[in-house]
């Protein structure tokens, strides 16, 4: 305001303005009553933990605009999660885990089982989880936690896993793959077809395994069960001689030089591969299509022996009740209904309701990731950026031919604390 | 601000002062201001350090399952790190094998560190005339601590890697024919990434006691004919010596506990103290890593006794 009209006269401007902010916040302030009241700005937020794998911004944005509820996402390792659930169960609401961490988390008694009955979705989801075997029949191998052993608990507050279906379910599932070793194949330059080739001179300090204890382990068994020097009755599930043995075969090669390196992240295991510090090595699937992506070629080797496999669930926190609960089935129902099923599927992964994700691709699409057809155009990842070129295939094949060539699951031993002092020694020799 | 001005907006806070007491009695004796001067920092130390100490001594001495602690006494985190260790002797255990590896890559890390930073620091306190060119030139010592801890680290791949630039460099002149592997995922590699990284430390406490060393000392020295060596040894180390102590302190406590630098410059293959706390965290044995960083603890305060024998510290301060 200029000086020449003076600051004590009030002019019909600022009048209007003050009036209109003084209603304003009347109505902020709900001093205007007589309005029906709209409880909107109640947001429904669930805290999510988990690892990265299923936390995209994709999906949390999908699931606020398709149901309301916000998602928060609390992201840490596999081995955080699980440390977690044990030191701050009320730090979370919904828990997104793998199923071997159950054998620890059940126990303690800190999450809560959800009711299968309220699972829209239930009786969809692939028979890998509840019967151990492919939609098309194929019999899927036991070794390891495998997920259909701890699918269900006795009660609802039982800390026992039921050995047929009841309707507690402890993970629903969500998403899993088929785990095998990462080859580079224009300095590999013939075919592999073992996983004994980790440990094969050939490779002399250009081999590498994940240096994740129970993860490492079974890579190792594999690799031990492949060279013939033993053959294990539960590769999860070892004695402690058979322990012993493994680590053996293991120290003897890493005191050869057989290894570069372990690795223990995600972007290390790319880093490895791409700058041909080693040629072949434990690898994840995501993990092999970051390499491909940056031009260097890198195969996800299906092998004689089959796959290692992985799958993880939702259940929620034990601290979790009233419509804090609802919210939490309202989001797994949204989570298996197609469109994160889909989301997970376009990343090489595979969504635990095959039919939902189906009707959210193009037959294109489903016919490269499920089906082992060779690609009709380009395949391109949820951010838009190029996969593949039309013509690839995906390596290992088709759902029924990856999922059905399974050999074991990640899993939690009985001598889970001799076999990380084992590894220890490991690392150390 | 004048000592009498200070006198009246604080009475009692500066206890020497006759004049203060005369105009105003002191409630407050000395010993109680020094209490209260010293009291914020003690409780600080004892909220976040000495009790949270306890409880891992505590929680060492108790038993765990998979998935719990059991608050019961047990011996069982010891027993177990010291798992064989006289069965197989004359060879080492576990412990033994990755307390002797931590040991030797802290011995060269210190030595290195110490070598590189006395020197470093000379230049700074003696060399370089304008205190702008000695704050400038110390800031530059920083620039390894602008980047994350990871990324500075990943950073070294491409250098050092097979196909990195040493190698590629060194194999196109003909030196070599084939990649050095040892560059990369070795005890070299490691031993270079924490000299890079820790140097600053031994530089600062050092620079900081030479630039306090009374010139006319040197002066004296060089007029009473002592050569620029012997002014060296006889003058300007015992006088370092406090700095040298305190960076060596640095360097020691930061890289027996460190297990990242060393698990991805040593390509994971290489044990460390600190890792096996790492991994048994990870597998929620909680006592069993509470044990180990016990025994890290009294190993590592075992050392700075030994340094601090040999050096007052709080005599030379």
């Amino acid at each position: 305001m200029s000086k020449t009209t003076g600051t004590k006269g009030v002019s019909r401007r600022t009048l209007l303005k003050g009036t209109a902010g003084l209603a304003g916040l009347a109505a902020g302030s709900g001093a205007i009553t007589g309005f029906p009241y709209v409880k909107s700005a109640d947001a429904k937020v669930l805290r999510y933990l988990g690892t990265a794998v299923n936390e995209g911004d994709d999906i949390s944005k999908q699931c606020l605009k398709d149901t309301g509820i916000k998602i928060e996402y609390i992201t840490a390792t596999t081995d955080d999660v699980t440390k977690r659930v044990m030191t701050q169960p009320n730090s979370f609401d919904v828990l997104d885990t793998e199923y071997f961490s159950l054998k620890k988390i059940v126990p303690s008694g800190n999450i809560l089982a959800l009711d299968a009955r309220k699972i829209k979705e239930f009786d969809n989801i692939t028979p890998v989880f509840t019967k151990g075997q492919t939609p098309g029949g194929k019999k899927i191998g036991g070794q390891g936690t495998a997920p259909w052993k701890v699918l269900y608990l006795e009660g609802k507050d039982s800390k026992k896993f039921a050995t047929s279906a009841t309707e507690f379910v402890t993970l629903i599932p969500t998403v899993y793959n088929a785990d095998t070793l990462g080859i580079r194949p224009d300095l590999i330059k013939r075919p592999i077809s073992s996983w004994s080739e980790l440990l094969n001179p050939e490779f002399k300090g250009k081999a590498s395994i994940l240096n994740i204890p129970s993860i490492g382990i079974m890579d190792a068994a594999m690799v031990v069960e492949a060279t013939g020097k033993y053959k294990y009755a539960d590769k999860g599930n070892m004695t402690k001689e058979e322990i012993d043995l493994t680590m053996k075969v293991m120290t003897e090669a890493k005191k050869a030089g057989q290894f570069r390196a372990f690795w223990k992240d995600f972007n290390e295991s790319v880093n490895l591969m791409a700058s041909g510090e080693t040629v072949i090595q434990s690898m994840w699937s995501p993990a092999v299509t970051k390499v491909r992506s940056m031009g260097i070629p890198c195969t996800f080797q299906p092998l004689k022996e089959g796959y290692r496999s992985w799958a993880s669930g939702f259940c929620v926190s034990k601290g979790v009740s009233g419509p804090k609960l609802e919210w939490a089935y309202e989001f797994v129902n949204w989570f298996l209904s197609g469109y994160a099923g889909a989301y997970l599927n376009r990343q090489g992964y595979y969504s635990a309701v095959l039919s939902t994700a189906k009707a959210h691709m193009e037959p294109y699409e489903w016919a490269y990731w499920m089906e082992g057809k060779p690609a009709e155009k380009d395949i391109k990842a949820p951010d838009g950026s190029l996969l593949e070129k039309a013509g690839a295939v995906r390596d290992g094949g088709s759902y029924e031919d990856r999922m059905g060539g399974v050999a074991c699951w990640n899993a939690v031993m009985d001598e889970n604390d001799y076999m990380v002092r084992k590894w220890n020694e490991f690392i150390a020799a | 601000m004048s000592e009498e001005v200070l006198q009246q907006a604080s009475p009692g806070l500066i206890p020497g002062s006759g004049t203060a007491r005369a105009a105003k009695p002191t409630r407050l004796s000395p010993s109680f201001i020094s209490w209260l001067q010293a009291g914020p920092m003690m409780l600080v130390f004892l909220a976040f350090f000495l009790i949270p100490l306890v409880f891992v001594v505590i929680v060492s001495f108790w038993d765990y399952n998979e998935y719990q602690l059991l608050p019961a006494f047990s011996g069982r985190g010891y027993t177990d790190t010291f798992e064989g260790c006289l069965a197989q002797l004359p060879d080492l255990c576990t412990i033994g094998k990755t307390y002797l590896k931590t040991l030797k890559l802290c011995f060269m890390v210190w030595a290195i560190t110490l070598f590189i930073g006395f020197w470093v620091a000379y230049f700074l306190a003696f060399h370089v005339k304008s205190k702008t060119w000695q704050m400038g030139l110390s800031l530059l010592c920083t620039i390894p601590f602008w980047t994350s801890n990871v990324i500075r680290m990943i950073a070294w791949i491409p250098l050092l890697g097979r196909n990195g630039l040493v190698n590629s460099g060194l194999v196109k002149t003909g030196l070599i024919n084939h990649p050095l592997e040892w560059l990369l995922f070795s005890e070299f590699s490691v031993v270079l990434a924490l000299v890079h990284l820790f140097t600053f430390f031994m530089v600062v406490p050092i620079f900081n006691s030479m630039i306090r060393i009374d010139k006319s000392l040197i002066e004296a020295a060089y007029d009473a004919g002592a050569t620029g060596f012997q002014t060296l040894v006889n003058v300007i180390i015992p006088l370092a010596k406090p700095g040298i102590v305190i960076g060596s302190i640095f360097v020691i406590t930061i890289v027996m506990g460190d297990f990242i630098t060393i698990g991805v410059m040593g390509g994971q293959q290489i044990a460390a103290a600190g890792k096996i706390i790492e991994t048994r965290v990870n597998a929620l044995q909680f006592p069993a890593a509470a044990a180990n960083a016990v025994i890290l603890l009294v190993i590592t305060f075992l050392i700075i006794t030994m340094m601090s024998r040999i050096v007052d510290i709080k005599k030379e301060l």
